[in-house]
């Protein structure tokens, strides 16, 4: 798998990198280089066209009016669409969550259309904003252990019948529809509230999503002792609130 | 301008002392200056006492979201040449510490008056201010705190209506957006190492262009107002073109950037440039910051970042490796819960220092700099930590409550 190397795209950094999830495109690159793979990493602005042929796109979180800018450019540049085509994988956090998914609530309070990646439609919520530590189980066909993530977000997503929550909230809010869904995703498209970055406090999330786009069912194992260390930490802390 | 102080009413007189009396009964009970707690008894007997204590003082408010202690002493030792200064030297930011503050300076000709970026507008009505200076705002508390763009659109609907002179940062765009509503606004080029939250225009959300040292939106136009002050390199270059040597105790960058809107700012107060730099040379560490402290047999210097772009101008005042650095990351309610922040900083810059990590969210450093790929020693505490280092100089960065965690431990 080393002579083919992997393609990382960190879409609109521009305006939605608001809240430290560059540390997914970080993370994926680091876990990949060490397992030997050559990574492209490129970061595309809102001014500039999403490669369609990528491995990997990441989008993270942003702020109101950014998120309204993402979700008119992408739809207009289609690049991300035609990429999923190709059969690549996108992880989405917060904000950029939102914009896969069929429609939106704006920072005008207006419904907006999004890519339709995903089968979510997500609305503001009117209570208070959900902040602090997350635990949750992963849908089980992902085979993936415990899910920790730190949530700050108003936002409450509801999944359609073509996408499945990607884990169920033990504490925390998640997806903010009182059913305990937290994320969703279908065979290639993932997306999430969690923060923290989330592929850092999830490695094996990250590699799941190496190993999808390389077609690999394993990769060689990686020195995961300070993963390990933060998970166990903030697993507690989730717990055992302050 | 000043001179003949106004008596207080009846009424602000009262609160004042309420005030004063708040703050000692705080004080004796072992909770820090009591400024704060006085403040708000003070106010609330009287809501009016703000603008009534500050009226007759020319005021000076200073914001932004990195410097603005550092910059409030600055032009606070500059103003000296003048006249008596009464200021908010120890960092209480708010509506309840600047009342508090300015209380206790009847003597006083001029206020200079650190304002948290929240506070700015509505300490701005407040208190009439001759002088209003701008540094930067950038992502910080991203758990509570407003939207930085936000900040940005409040400050300038603020300072719309406002008959201060505004001494604002050219190099910033968030800053020159939320002062370019003023009608007098003194431009410095300042500098601005962090850019990561302008590259959306603030006027209209078109992609900020950024070629060297200029920036302009390609949609609307909005573009960076040409500076009647700059900094460069070590001198202050003042309207007239002359430049003017910075020689200050304090490191790095940011602070001659900071001296350079001070200088700007004590010429609007009729203080020459040359004066004003000569005074600053007086300031040292401002609580705390940028101490070095013996311990250990080692040389600690105390530095405080809290956000992206605060660690981003740190990393470049630092002395070069193999200089060892110790680094503490707390997530208290000071700091703001939310540590996603550490992946907004670069720390792959660190390569080549040894590192000492330490702090309540040494783990989530751990893992940052695993991914960074630089090497790291995780350490139980700061004692620990600054026996892990070789005698000599350390650099030791921590963000707020683990700053305040560091003094302690070593004595500062
Ligand atoms: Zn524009």
């Amino acid at each position: 798998m080393s002579d083919r190397g992997l393609r990382v795209v960190w879409v609109y950094p521009d305006l939605l990198s608001t809240y430290g999830d560059q540390g997914n495109a970080l993370v994926v690159e680091r876990r990949a280089q060490q397992r030997g793979l050559a990574v492209q990493r490129t970061d595309v602005r809102s001014d500039e066209q999403v490669p369609t042929s990528a491995d990997i796109y990441l989008i993270g979180g942003g702020e109101d009016r950014p998120q309204r800018l993402a979700a008119e450019r992408l739809l207009r540049d289609g690049g991300l669409q035609r990429a999923v085509d190709n059969g690549a994988i996108i992880f989405s956090v917060c904000a950029g969550y939102q914009i896969l998914g069929r429609e939106f609530v704006n920072d005008l309070g207006e419904p907006q259309k999004g890519l339709g990646l995903l089968d979510v439609v997500s609305t503001r919520g009117e209570a208070e904003r959900c902040v602090g530590d997350v635990l949750g189980d992963v849908d089980e066909r992902l085979g993936l252990p415990q899910l920790t993530g730190f949530e700050n977000h108003q936002g409450i997503t509801h999944i359609g019948s073509g996408a499945r929550p990607l884990a169920r909230v033990r504490l925390g809010k998640g997806n903010g529809t009182g059913d305990g869904t937290e994320g969703a995703w279908n065979d290639t498209v993932f997306g999430t509230y969690m923060h923290g970055p989330v592929l850092a406090r999830n490695p094996q999330i990250a590699d799941m999503l190496i190993k999808l786009a390389l077609d690999v069912n394993a990769l060689p194992p990686v020195d995961d002792q300070w993963y390990e260390a933060l998970r166990k930490e903030r697993i507690a802390a989730a717990l055992q609130p302050a | 301008m000043a001179g003949n102080p106004e008596p207080l009413s009846a009424r602000a007189k009262l609160a004042v002392t309420a005030g004063r009396a708040a703050a000692a009964v705080s004080r004796a009970a072992g909770r820090g200056s009591g400024s704060v707690i006085g403040g708000k008894v003070a106010l609330r007997l009287d809501p009016d006492l703000l603008a009534e204590v500050a009226h007759h003082l020319d005021i000076v408010l200073v914001s932004a979201t990195n410097g603005k202690t550092t910059t409030t002493r600055l032009i606070a030792e500059a103003l000296r040449a003048n006249g008596g200064v009464v200021s908010n030297a120890l960092g209480a930011n708010m509506p309840a510490g600047i009342t508090s503050a300015l209380a206790g300076g009847s003597e006083a000709q001029y206020g200079v008056i650190e304002v948290d970026e929240k506070y700015l507008a509505t300490v701005a009505r407040d208190v009439t201010p001759k002088a209003i200076a701008l540094l930067n705002l950038s992502r910080d508390q991203l758990d509570r705190a407003a939207e930085t763009r936000m900040l940005a659109e409040r400050w300038r609907e603020g300072l719309s209506g406002s008959k201060a002179v505004i001494i604002a940062n050219a190099d910033d765009p968030l800053v020159v957006w939320a002062a370019s509503s003023s009608p007098n606004v003194v431009w410095v080029a300042a500098g601005q190492e962090w850019k990561d939250d302008a590259w959306s225009c603030p006027a209209c959300g078109g992609v900020m262009q950024r070629p060297g040292d200029d920036w302009f939106c390609g949609e609307c136009g909005f573009r960076r107002p040409t500076p009647s002050w700059a900094l460069s390199g070590d001198e202050v270059l003042d309207p007239h073109g002359s430049a003017w040597p910075i020689k200050l105790q304090l490191p790095g960058r940011a602070n001659k950037a900071n001296a350079a809107t001070s200088a700007a700012v004590a010429a609007a107060f009729g203080v020459p440039p040359q004066t004003a730099l000569e005074r600053m040379h007086a300031v040292t560490a401002v609580a705390g910051r940028y101490d070095v402290v013996t311990f250990q047999e080692r040389e600690v210097r105390l530095l405080l970042a809290k956000n992206p772009a605060g660690w981003l101008e740190t990393f470049s005042l630092i002395d070069a490796p193999p200089a060892p650095v110790i680094l503490s990351v707390n997530a208290r309610g000071a700091d703001g819960t939310d540590t996603s922040w550490l992946w907004d900083v670069d720390y792959s810059k660190l390569a080549g220092h040894p590192i000492c990590v330490i702090g309540d969210r040494k783990l989530d450093l751990a893992v940052r700099l695993e991914v960074a790929g630089v090497d790291f020693q995780v350490c139980d505490n700061a004692v620990a930590a600054v026996r892990a280092c070789p005698p000599g100089r350390i650099e030791a960065i921590a963000n707020y409550t683990a700053f305040q965690d560091l003094r302690r431990v070593v004595g500062n």
